[in-house]
């Protein structure tokens, strides 16, 4: 890398931190004077500086837009990463979320005066439970595994009233970690079940683990492996017989939205992450959303609080009077903002579009499949749903691994896909395009990777090895980061107190 | 559809690569009574300018913070956000960008979560901070699982001026968590003392402050009475902007300080996205919830930063992870990270100082009104009144006069009698005096 | 030859009167990566056959170390915990994670020596 003088590269530019720029009266704000007042904090103000940095308004702009240009994003480019739904994020949403009738309504606000967010929640609510085939929905959940979390906790209170005290939940293999997480989290013992060599779970190995003590099944569908599980009938009727409830993971909801609904499958409840399936913006982690849709069985356990229409208007239950639910898992109502970015883009697609989404989706995943399967191992033949899995079999003696890949992925200008994840199949490479990306696009990506294995088979595996080498930043060493932690930035003098 | 860049063309020619004759083809594994062949009964696709006629029509009809003069607060307050925040946090290699998983394409999300780690702790007075939960209430909830990890202990004190919606966020986790709950009932006429509800199975002591009523509480004696009896002290703060006044919960003893950030940077949105912030002295670093983001070099010896101590997490330790959160509120954190640096240390200071101000103008004019009085002592952008009738009503007929009051805490709490006639009221830096003059005259309308 | 003895979850054991050591074998160490940190048991606790003992971490993993017999706590390697590098550097020296006094030598009888650890491992490929 050729060296500069100011050690920004081109566009790349160098950025420090905040707190690295900090001068003594500086600031990015122009406020009013204080009357000086005596305070009524009862002798606890604050005594010493809190160590914030003072900066302008155009150094911050600055410094936010050098740190964006270090970030690869949807916007950019095709960005594949199995099981997160990276799709094109629509600005009607944003412009919709910030309409001050809604980013200016306060959360306690009497009922009277904001009829207009109740009424959007219960119109979002209505589209998923018609998309979902199920007759309630809960919409508060944070995210996804707070969605796993509501969903689990009702089907824990539904067992309670009916004086069943079941310990065990039984998870695949291959689920994402928030499910036996959440688990745990609700007190229940995790078993896992093994997946059969059709990268689908072992119903043999379901049944054999059914008891009277078995809560539930967690079960990801379409599964991790971009599968969809064909047997899932059997599978809740072996549920079902047994007095256990279905928990479905829709985190993979994007590849059958508005062609096949979960109450249609004996799903009991399942969260759908927003933020993948409906195109919340994912903002470099979160925010999401993850309403969970329930049966008629589980509905009356549903966490609080909850909009109902009521004569020409909505109404928000904030507390049970029944006893039956289960309780509340945050402050106020659910992630507001992502139901009105949501409920756009629902409404933009329409039960019409929801379906090509799904369609497009899937399609998209099985071309990529197609082209890449001659050159990368497939563990699991297709058809795929909306993201397809390979293994680093094809990697085999090249010195070549998946995280090598990824990273040479970098250098091509793609975001790498979802790597070492699932863990049923070794070296995981988990590909997701999503429905927003063009044939074009789809086809470049496609002839990078067949690109990437021609040179790892031709023994290009010292190149693999340093890559990335046009990013921004090289490899970094996550190893002595996780020996020695450095979480915050601390000025030089403590810094050498701590030494 | 304006979001699908395929044509016909493109899907014939691409099922033609797969060799499969039409799209359901790749639906075989679904079963067949299962698979729907017409779409579901919903409206039909519609261009942008129909979807922003239909959500503007419900945006419209609701009164807000934006068109009526405002004191609402309990958990969420009203405060300006400069411009420059919303802008930068609309840059999609922000908005649209994952979890940064890829550090050497995700430096911005890291160094920007690296700032923000770092404020927090400065802020709350400790010595770390994670990348953020998902609001006040739930990062509550975590604090007291932490607390039973690293006391091994499994029994949490809450105090009676939690917020009740963080109260019941942790009753629900003790339910289904399987540990023991000792919650004070909310005592509105004095700040009651918690350390005689600590016994040798206490984890922790949760308490706010300022508390649901606006009262500050100092915190140094019940730290101590905490350590004493081998258990932690959980902090809680609803309104963050008062750490710029108020001496923060770490030097006052506490082991953690969960905060809900959304006064900074984010919008009331009636009630969400908010961020919650979660901080912790260094030796407990290993039993925190959420992800890190720590320093690293990379192999040119360049500066940069990575997520770090992640075999806490979800996706490597699974059920014996220290949490199940995976998605956090990584946007609401940036905007809190940028409001935070255009405020810097004197607008901070300066803005808690103003918000303070217009708290004590509010509730001296509020006090001179025949049969109201104000309950605290002490307090900082909000404190609580004592009505001459149930709050409920009087904030229902302040509604109809078009002015948003504040919150009756029956609403919070319907089955404490003692706080029918109790209604909080916040001032901000967006307090004008002629709102203020239209809830006084209001006020003194519906009491008379 | 040296007297380790080996578990099938890859830890050894070194006996000195009813006091064993206990680490992981240099497999264990190859397929963990980078050891970024160690968790010990306190001194004084009671471990159990084939039971969690400590924790070893890399960077993307975690792992249980499973005392390959029963027995109290004497002693835990410090050193460790502010340079968990040597785990991969000397497995089987200074890399050491515990010493127990055993409660039951017969518990002994089960583990494997050397040859037999090695031709364990080479069944495994
Ligand atoms: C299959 C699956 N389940 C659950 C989750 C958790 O969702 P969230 O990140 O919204 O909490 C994810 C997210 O990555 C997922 O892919």
């Amino acid at each position: 890398m050729t060296a500069t003088s100011s050690g920004h590269r081109g566009l790349v530019m160098e950025e420090p931190l905040l707190f690295e720029q900090d001068a003594d009266g500086r600031t990015g704000v122009d406020l009013p004077e204080a009357e000086g007042r005596k305070p009524k904090l009862g002798g606890l103000e604050r005594k010493g500086r809190i160590g914030l940095p003072g900066l302008s308004e155009p150094q911050i702009v600055r410094h936010f837009t050098r740190l964006s240009q270090k970030n690869y994003a949807i916007d950019s480019g095709l960005y594949p990463l199995g099981s997160c739904t990276m799709k094109h994020n629509p600005r009607l949403n944003e412009k919709m979320v910030r309409l001050p009738g809604f980013a200016m309504a306060h959360p306690l606000q009497p009922q009277q005066t904001v009829q207009g967010c109740l009424e959007l929640i219960s119109t979002l609510a209505h589209w998923i439970t018609t998309l979902t085939g199920m007759p309630g929905v809960a919409m508060s959940p944070a995210a996804g595994a707070h969605g796993e979390l509501a969903g689990l906790m009702t089907i824990r209170a539904a067992l309670t009233a009916r004086g069943d005290a079941r310990k065990t939940v039984l998870v695949p293999e291959s689920a994402h970690g928030t499910n036996p997480a959440t688990a745990a989290l609700c007190d229940y013992k995790v078993e896992s079940i093994p997946a059969n060599e059709r990268g689908r779970i072992d119903v043999d190995a379901l049944k054999a683990a059914m008891s009277e003590d078995v809560a539930a099944l967690m079960l990801t569908n379409p599964n991790t492996c971009g599968l969809f599980e064909n047997e899932i009938l059997e599978v809740a009727d072996v549920l079902h017989d047994a007095g256990a409830f279905f928990y479905g993971d829709g985190a993979n909801f994007n590849a059958i939205v508005g062609r096949v609904r979960p109450g249609d499958l004996g799903i009991d409840a399942m969260h759908l992450n927003l933020h993948k399936t409906f195109s919340t913006p994912h903002g470099g982690g979160g925010p999401g959303s993850g309403p969970v849709v329930l049966s008629e069985p589980l509905v009356p356990y549903a966490p609080l609080p909850y909009v109902v229409a009521d004569g020409d208007g909505f109404r928000m239950v904030e507390h049970d009077d029944s006893g039956n639910s289960f309780g509340r898992l945050r402050s106020f109502h659910g992630q507001m903002g992502m139901f009105v970015r949501a409920l756009a883009y629902m409404m933009s697609h329409g039960a019409d579009g929801l379906r090509m989404v799904a369609e497009d989706a899937v399609l998209n995943a099985n071309y990529v499949m197609a082209r890449l399967k001659d050159a990368y191992n497939v563990p699991f033949p297709g058809p795929c749903m909306h993201e397809c899995l390979f293994d680093d079999h094809s990697l085999k003696d090249t010195g070549v691994t998946t995280l090598d890949i990824a990273k040479g992925m970098i250098d091509e200008g793609f975001h790498p896909m979802t790597m070492y994840f699932p863990l049923v199949v070794h070296g995981a490479m988990l590909i997701e395009p999503t429905e927003t990306e063009s044939r074009e696009s789809v086809d470049q990506f496609c002839d990078t990777m067949l690109h990437l294995m021609e040179r790892a088979k031709a023994g290009d595996a010292d190149w693999f090895h340093e890559a990335p080498h046009l990013a921004p930043w090289r490899r970094l060493d996550e190893t002595a980061a996780a020996r020695r932690p450095v979480l915050t930035w601390k000025p030089e003098e403590e810094k050498g107190e701590a030494a | 559809m304006r979001y699908l860049p395929h044509t016909d063309a493109d899907r014939q020619a691409m099922l033609g690569v797969i060799g499969a004759k039409s799209i359901d083809d790749l639906y075989v594994d679904v079963p067949r009574s299962a698979l729907l062949d017409a779409p579901v009964d919903l409206p039909h696709h519609q261009g942008e300018l129909a979807v922003e006629r239909a959500l503007s029509a419900m945006a419209d009809k609701n009164l807000s913070g934006a068109n009526a003069p405002f004191f609402v607060g309990c958990g969420a307050y009203r405060h300006h956000v400069p411009a420059s925040v919303d802008a930068l946090i609309q840059r999609g290699e922000f908005l649209t960008s994952y979890t940064p998983y890829q550090p050497e394409v995700s430096q911005g999300t890291l160094q920007m979560l690296f700032e923000f780690q770092t404020m927090v702790a400065m802020l709350t007075g400790m010595d770390v901070a994670n990348a953020s939960m998902y609001d006040g209430a739930s990062g509550t909830a975590e604090a007291v699982l932490m607390a039973n990890r690293v006391t091994r202990r499994h029994r949490a004190v809450l105090s009676g001026g939690l917020h009740p919606h963080y109260r019941e966020t942790v009753e629900t986790y003790a339910r289904y968590g399987d540990f023991e709950i000792a919650s004070q009932t909310l005592d509105p006429d004095g700040v009651q003392d918690l350390a005689e509800l600590i016994d040798e199975n206490t984890s922790c002591v949760v308490v706010q402050t300022p508390d649901v009523m606006g009262r500050l509480r100092d915190l140094t004696a019940l730290a101590e009475a905490c350590h004493a009896a081998g258990a932690l002290l959980v902090a809680v703060v609803t309104e963050v902007v008062s750490l710029g006044l108020v001496t923060p919960p770490g030097e006052m003893g506490a082991d953690i300080v969960v905060c809900e950030g959304q006064s900074l940077g984010n919008p009331m949105g009636f009630g969400g996205p908010y961020v919650g912030l979660f901080a912790t002295r260094d030796k407990y670093v290993r039993q925190m919830p959420g992800r890190l983001v720590g320093e690293a070099h990379d192999s040119e010896d360049r500066r940069g930063w990575v997520l770090t101590l992640s075999t806490r997490e979800q996706h490597i330790r699974r059920e014996k992870a220290t949490s199940n959160i995976c998605t956090n509120s990584g946007l609401c954190a940036l905007a809190f990270t940028i409001h935070l640096s255009l405020l810097g240390e004197a607008g901070f200071t300066g803005l808690a100082g103003l918000n303070h101000e217009a708290a004590q103008r509010a509730a001296e004019r509020l006090a001179a009104i025949d049969g109201v009085a104000v309950l605290n002592e002490t307090y900082f952008n909000e404190f609580t009144l004592r009505l001459p009738r149930p709050a409920e009503e009087v904030v229902d007929a302040l509604a109809e006069r078009g002015v948003l009051g504040g919150v009756p805490l029956s609403r919070l709490a319907p089955d404490n009698p003692a706080l029918s006639d109790l209604m909080v009221v916040a001032a901000t830096e967006m307090t004008t005096d002629e709102e203020l003059d239209v809830l006084a005259g209001a006020l003194q309308e519906v009491l008379s | 030859m040296s007297d380790r003895l080996y578990s099938k979850d890859h830890e050894w054991i070194e006996m000195d009167g009813d006091i064993g050591t206990i680490g992981v074998s240099d497999h264990a160490q190859e397929q963990l990566g980078d050891v970024v940190f160690v968790e010990l048991p306190e001194i004084g606790r009671a471990v159990v056959q084939n039971e969690e003992a400590a924790v070893v971490e890399s960077v993307k993993a975690a792992s249980e170390v499973y005392s390959p017999v029963s027995g109290e706590v004497v002693e835990v390697n410090e050193t460790l915990t502010d340079d968990p590098a040597q785990v991969n550097a000397d497995p089987h020296g200074e890399g050491w994670f515990i010493r127990i006094r055993v409660d039951d030598m017969s518990q002994l009888d089960g583990l494997m020596d050397e040859e037999a650890y090695q031709e364990f491992l080479a069944e495994l490929d």
